[in-house]
């Protein structure tokens, strides 16, 4: 370590005790809601919460509530042999409900893989979102349906569809032909984590969103970990300041702060609908499970970590504002959290009930248009697996 | 007015452009240096001039982001046309190509379209630096999701660069640059056969070359030089390498009993040995010899100063039909 660079099996060892969360030059972000559960004033952003109604407020609680509910049970379904892989947003509700609450429904957003609350809000249900975990298809909803891409799983690569997208919405408004289907004042989110903001991809996304000053929102969410690797290991600078070097504005904000992520959304959204061209913004906040349930946090990080975090959760925080608040009783609270018991048994019912994509469909949708060899293939499986059939009848007729 | 053209296939291709911009104006152009400059091939020259930098758009420097925009701008319902520069810089892309490009469609179950032209001049003979002069495409053939073009005149060049682009599967179309400045009549009003067919190029009883791209008029040459010998080649374009017209090749070799394949590729995990593999299935008891492939070494492409003795020539060919017929039937 003695030339400065981080040795992996140094820092592996060291993760016990350390806070890896803590990263060398601070920015202090922007929150309007204290761990304690009180809200500060903020002159730029408390206005953006100033005009939300009760329900409103309410309607936050409810998706946060509703994806934490859904992530226990996925990790259960897991558990028992029932998905492939679960990939938890434990802790990013906040992060993730603010967001995307602030911007409109007829913006297009480029998830990953983990903006499970995000997809709850645009209306995905719950077996649409755990399709692809359950590995009966590839993807479980239409993304224009929801303005909602399906998720990707090689790391950025959607923030250059994200950014084509956006150049597309350009191109659309100079030649006055934004179709009837989307919105004349759209905007763009491109989510990305933490560790993939070291991918290519995310680079020249960025330079590309710079230059056609395209209408373009980042949301990295900083959740401090990528698998077992921290974030400081990606930046040794806050993520946020790499807007700066393209040029655009980034902010940071408290991601277990479901206020300040709504007023900072709220804020650069409604900066890059004028036109302002590309904006950032790094929420910090912490991914309180496994990466999936493939993995083992144990192995690189200390327990006082997680337990500082807890201290933070999203949902206790505005939990207890709300209701010091006078927005919502415990009679809220318990409608609540029976309605996502209701929800857990459905879901866990239609869950199991998801049939597998048909091979043939699989072959069908390799090319839209006709292709000699997937329709040789194709037949001949149909050919083959009729063999066995008649083979299994013939062996009936004997019996 | 005749709509019957002699032109140069670099100017085919310009013209099969400017033909789609001025039909569809959700098609769009992007790649480096395609604007004031015209492509280092020159390729889109004027274009920028005619449709705009709108629609003629000067990208970073940056392959990844080109492919990446260009499926963004597609499932916008844009029709882009992506250049890269030359041959050894689409592996910068690769990842956005196979993983994204190829796979939208099928991942979504049918519900996003990516109607993406990636136009990559490829191959050798141009005496050019490293990463300049490669023939990656067996690569791309291995990823299912992709069609493969290779045109190697004028005519085709012009109508399957105009099928590509309003085909709403992706599409990479090969051009090969040694031949860009090969002229040939190219007819506006009467489209080459279907993009994805092959073609017999000449027809001949005793042995096929069949082959794609810049290898097309060696072939022809081949032919032309075994007639002296009086063996009678036919010579098959193979045009389309995904999806691949096995059967129009497997007829001819069926016909003729003998059979090479050419490419600038290396042949090891080439598209000659698949050619090879279809054909034995198809055709084998026709055969007199086994199919034998041409095609370049097992190493990184050359320096250019030896890439005479790399690529395939007329001489190349001869020998693989001679060859072809050292073999005898078996009893």
């Amino acid at each position: 370590m003695s030339d400065g660079r981080p040795a992996r099996r140094a820092s592996i060892s060291g993760a016990v005790g350390e806070d890896h969360t803590v990263q060398p030059e601070e920015v202090q972000p922007v929150q309007l809601l204290t761990p304690e559960g009180k809200l500060a004033e903020n002159e730029v952003y408390s206005p953006f919460i100033a005009e939300l109604s009760a329900e409103k407020l309410r309607e936050l609680y409810r998706y946060m509530a509703m994806e934490r509910r859904l992530d226990a049970e996925a990790t259960s379904l897991q558990r028992q042999g029932q998905l492939a892989l679960w990939a938890p947003a434990l802790g990013q509700e906040a992060a993730q409900v603010g967001t995307i609450a602030a911007i409109k429904s007829s913006d297009m957003v480029f998830p990953t893989y983990r903006e499970h609350a995000m997809a709850l809000y645009r209306g995905i249900s719950p077996e649409e979102l755990l399709t692809m975990f359950r590995a009966t298809r590839h993807t479980g909803w239409d993304p224009r349906e929801h303005n909602f891409h399906v998720y990707t799983l090689v790391l950025a690569s959607q923030t250059l569809h994200a950014a084509g997208w956006a150049m597309g919405i350009k191109q659309d408004r100079r030649t006055d032909s934004v179709p009837r289907d989307r919105a004349e004042d759209e905007i763009v989110v491109a989510c990305i984590g933490d560790g993939a903001t070291s991918q290519g991809d995310a680079h020249e996304s960025m330079v590309f969103a710079a230059s056609y000053e395209l209408p373009l929102l980042y949301f990295i969410q900083n959740n401090h970990w990528a698998i077992s690797v921290p974030t400081r290991t990606q930046s040794r600078g806050p993520l946020v300041n790499r807007a700066k070097g393209y040029g655009f504005e980034g902010v940071r904000v408290d991601g277990n702060d479901v206020l300040a992520s709504y007023a900072v959304a709220s804020k650069l959204s409604g900066d890059i609908r004028a036109g302002s061209g590309p904006k950032l913004i790094e929420s910090v906040t912490y991914r309180m499970g496994a990466h999936t349930t493939a993995d083992d946090p144990t192995k690189y990080r200390s327990s006082e970590e997680e337990e500082l975090w807890k201290g933070r959760d999203p949902i206790a925080r505005y939990r207890s504002w709300l209701s010091s608040a006078g927005h919502a009783d415990e009679g809220f609270f318990a409608e609540v959290d029976a309605e996502y018991k209701d929800l857990a048994a459905d879901m866990r019912k239609s869950v199991l009930a998801l049939e597998p994509i048909d091979l043939d469909r699989v072959f069908d949708t390799v090319y839209s248009e006709p292709h000699r060899q997937v329709e040789t293939e194709k037949a001949w499986l149909k050919d083959y697996e009729a063999g066995f059939a008649e083979e299994q009848t013939e062996a009936g007729t004997a019996g | 007015m005749s709509a019957i053209k002699e032109m140069v296939m670099a100017k085919a291709i310009t013209a099969a452009l400017r033909d789609e911009l001025a039909a569809d104006q959700k098609t769009l152009l992007i790649g480096e240096d395609i604007g004031a400059l015209g492509g280092v091939f020159r390729v889109t020259e004027g274009l920028q001039a005619e449709f705009g930098p709108h629609r003629v758009i000067d990208s970073p420097l940056a392959e990844s982001g080109i492919v990446g925009t260009s499926i963004g701008m597609a499932m916008r319902g844009y029709r882009p046309v992506a250049e890269i520069q030359f041959d050894g810089f689409v592996f910068p892309a690769f990842n956005q190509i196979t993983t994204q490009l190829a796979k939208m469609h099928n991942r979504t179950d049918g519900r996003v379209k990516v109607p993406v032209t990636i136009r990559l001049p490829y191959g050798g003979h141009i005496g050019s630096i490293e990463h300049h002069s490669e023939s990656p495409e067996a690569l791309f053939a291995h990823t299912a999701g992709l069609r493969i073009l290779a045109p190697s005149n004028p005519q085709d060049a012009y109508w399957m660069t105009r099928q590509a682009i309003v085909s709403d599967d992706p599409v990479i179309i090969l051009e090969p640059k040694r031949r860009y400045w090969l002229k040939g009549k190219v007819d506006l009003d009467n489209p080459a056969p279907d993009a994805f067919r092959a073609q017999v190029l000449r027809e001949g009883t005793d042995a096929t070359i069949a082959t794609y791209g810049p290898l097309v008029p060696v072939a022809l040459a081949a032919a032309e030089a075994a007639r002296a010998e009086s063996r009678s080649i036919e010579v098959v374009d193979i045009r389309s390498i995904s999806p691949l017209d096995d059967e129009t090749i497997a007829r001819s070799a069926a016909k003729t009993q003998r059979l090479i394949v050419a490419h600038e590729a290396p042949t090891f995990g080439g598209i000659g040995g698949e050619i090879a593999a279809r054909v034995a299935e198809r055709a084998h008891h026709r055969l007199l010899a086994p199919v034998l492939r041409v095609g370049g070494f097992h190493m990184p492409y050359p320096p250019s100063a030896q890439e005479h003795r790399y690529l395939p020539d007329i001489d190349r060919m001869l020998e693989a039909v001679d060859r072809s017929f050292s073999y005898q039937r078996s009893a």
